[in-house]
């Protein structure tokens, strides 16, 4: 799309969704959020990126192919569950690390992972939907 | 965001406890594996090469694993897993007993069998469109449908198979694929709404998806809610997704678009799917149920295995032909659900499995059959025998096998349903059968006499097929074969799984070790 105003604002706001993704995914363990909705914001992100610079761009941007991305989500989150195994524990058991990171206490666990996976897929997944629209509305 | 974690609750009333030893991950494997890869898969689709090595090795370790699975509930009785540690009826339950664990070990070697066929008959462009990533999500499906002991996952499984098979319906993008696709998804989701709406009456009467917890559960409610007008919602969403006979016509309608590997895959694991889930609610959750509206599963059973093949005979396109066998051997099976106890369910367990192999093989067939001889025309088909006499003598074998002829696979199901329905005094039922096979008889028949007896009609050019071309249908109906020659061992197994699902307390006990849920 041809609009100045939306090509000099668009890197702004882009960027500010993508932050917004990864906070909505990483504040979902315990209140609204997480994975689904993250990617969901993300690939609102990424739309808005290819309307305003062209989808060539953002495949560009993203380095990756969506569905390989999707593809790696998946993998993420299934190794998430395998972990259990290790621990004699069923699958999908949420196991938790609290490591100290500069003084302060960071809860990380296998339960985050997963929700990282999911992000991923949802971003590769509707990222590819959206994109191959927008490759059509172009020519 | 408080950074001070505090002391975690005391969960330990609510958790699994004792430690999950590396045999019941079998239970969880099969399809932690099936989606594992196909993530994998899915991030080299460029690699067109590796592809089908990865599917073929992959697909060989997830029979390994559902043999060893088998192996494991043979010797123990029912295994479950809870998922997320959580007790059941709250976590989630995966639970295999004998029925489920023979379903996802014959699916894998049906699967295989299709992934060495695919080698040479999807193209670089079919691969890079994701054929094998799509292949094993929905083996990650099926196997889910079958390992699983929760109705809403069960329900889940659905979905995810559903959804991966409309990927592979549509490989290619033709304009008849997306025909067929369209009459498949629509009537598939109008099934699969069913199958929720029931699901959620289900969840309304009882409080629990849980399958143990149900079945324990159905005993003193059968009094007050209305159990019969519920399993015959479930009754008629399987019924629609097996293709029994009123609401069959979106397999014929949709069968014969897709690549033929694709429609061998479909024949062999897709209907099984609605007949596992239908065996399962039926007779394990609500057997009694199941016996009131036996009758009118006896005679949709009988309507759909005659009118099957009937459409058999009549058409003049290989795939559509087979695609009717598909839906005569339904009705078989249906037969069994109607007449239960060991040898009914029995039966429809072993023709199940029986089906999942030899249609396979059949598909497998039409495809090299339209490879040599041009078409799946039966017009234009013709001198297949002199073309090529082995695959010939292989898809006669597969001929008698579907016709139920011994010593193939087909004869020991249908003699169990035949003793069962004379047992139970139901003659008509047993003469269906019967007339049914004769039936079959003909139309394979007719098939062979055209396309392989019947001399060429022009000389077409000679075709080399590649080993991995004969290969899987060599291995089907070699397995068909073995199962003709020496059904002991299947036979005691499939009983068990039978007897199992009428008495399951063995299944009840490995989800509530410690007695029946609160």
């Amino acid at each position: 799309m041809r609009s100045l105003i939306l090509r000099t604002v668009a890197p702004l706001i882009v960027g500010l969704m993508v932050l917004f993704s990864i906070f909505v995914l990483l504040r979902g363990h315990n209140e609204p959020g997480g994975g689904f909705i993250g990617g969901l914001i993300a690939v609102a992100a990424l739309s808005i990126y290819g309307i305003a610079f062209g989808v060539e761009t953002v495949r560009r941007a993203i380095v990756f192919h969506p569905l390989s991305i999707a593809g790696a989500g998946l993998l993420l989150a299934t190794l998430s569950g395998l972990l259990s195994m290790v621990f004699h524990v069923p699958f999908m058991t949420g196991l938790w690390v609290y490591p100290v990171i500069l003084g302060e206490e960071v809860p990380l666990s296998s339960v985050m992972t997963f929700d990282i996976g999911v992000y991923l897929v949802v971003v590769g997944a509707v990222t590819s939907v959206a994109l191959s629209l927008e490759e059509r509305g172009e020519d | 965001m408080a950074a001070v974690s505090s002391p975690p609750a005391d969960l330990s009333a609510a958790l699994v406890l004792q430690p999950v030893t590396a045999l019941d991950w079998l239970v969880v494997l099969p399809v932690a594996w099936c989606i594992g890869i196909g993530a994998v898969l899915m991030m080299v689709r460029h690699r067109t090469f590796l592809q089908p090595l990865i599917a073929v090795a992959a697909l060989g370790v997830l029979a390994g694993l559902d043999a060893a699975l088998l192996w494991h509930v043979a010797q123990t009785g029912p295994v479950t897993m809870v998922m997320g540690r959580w007790l059941p009826p709250f976590g989630i339950a995966f639970t295999v007993d004998l029925m489920g664990a023979l379903f996802a070990l014959m699916a894998a070697v049906v699967a295989l069998a299709g992934a060495v066929a695919a080698v040479t008959d999807i193209n670089d462009s079919g691969r890079r469109y994701g054929f094998y990533p799509l292949l094993m999500l929905l083996m990650a499906g099926v196997s889910g449908a079958f390992l699983t002991g929760d109705v809403f996952n069960l329900y889940v499984w659905f979905e995810v198979l559903l959804i991966s098979s409309f990927g592979l319906l549509v490989l290619g993008a033709e304009r008849e694929q997306i025909d067929g696709a369209v009459k498949y998804g629509f009537l598939n989701l109008v099934a699969t709404t069913l199958f929720l709406i029931a699901t959620g009456y289900l969840y309304g009467i009882f409080g629990t998806l849980n399958m143990a917890d149900i079945a324990a559960k159905a005993g003193p409610l059968r009094e007050t809610a209305p159990l019969t007008t519920l399993i015959a919602l479930f009754v008629f969403a399987f019924a629609m997704k097996a293709a029994a006979f009123p609401v069959n016509f979106w397999l014929p309608a949709s069968y014969h678009t897709p690549r033929i590997v694709v429609s061998a895959l479909f024949a062999g694991l897709l209907t099984k799917v609605g007949i596992y889930a239908l065996i399962r609610v039926s007779v394990m959750l609500f057997p009694f149920e199941r016996r009131e509206l036996s009758l009118v599963i006896a005679v949709v059973g009988a309507l759909t295995m005659i009118t099957g093949a009937l459409g058999a005979l009549a058409q003049t396109d290989t795939r559509r032909l087979l695609g009717y066998l598909v839906i005569s051997g339904i009705g078989s099976m249906l037969a069994g659900i109607a007449l239960g106890g060991p040898g009914g369910i029995g039966g429809a367990v072993f023709y199940a499995l029986h089906s999942m192999v030899v249609m396979t093989a059949l598909y497998l067939a039409a495809g090299l059959a339209a490879r040599f001889g041009g078409g799946f025309s039966l017009a234009a088909l013709g001198g297949l025998y002199a073309r090529h006499a082995l695959f010939s003598a292989l898809s006669l074998m597969l001929f008698f096998a579907v016709s139920g002829l011994p010593p193939f696979s087909g004869f020991w199901p249908k003699v169990m349903l035949v003793k069962a329905a004379l047992d139970s005094g139901a003659w008509w039922l047993a003469a269906a059968l019967l007339f049914t096979g004769f039936l079959t008889m003909i139309a394979t028949g007719r098939l062979f006499l055209i396309a392989y007896w019947r001399p060429a009609g022009a000389p077409t050019l000679q075709v080399a097929v590649p080993a991995t071309a004969l290969l899987p249908l060599m291995a089907l109906t070699a397995v068909s074969v073995l199962i003709g020659l020496f059904p002991e061992t299947l036979l005691g197994l499939v009983q068990k799984a039978a007897l199992t699902l009428d008495e399951p307390s063995a299944y009840l006990h490995s989800v509530f070790p410690a007695g029946s849920a609160p």
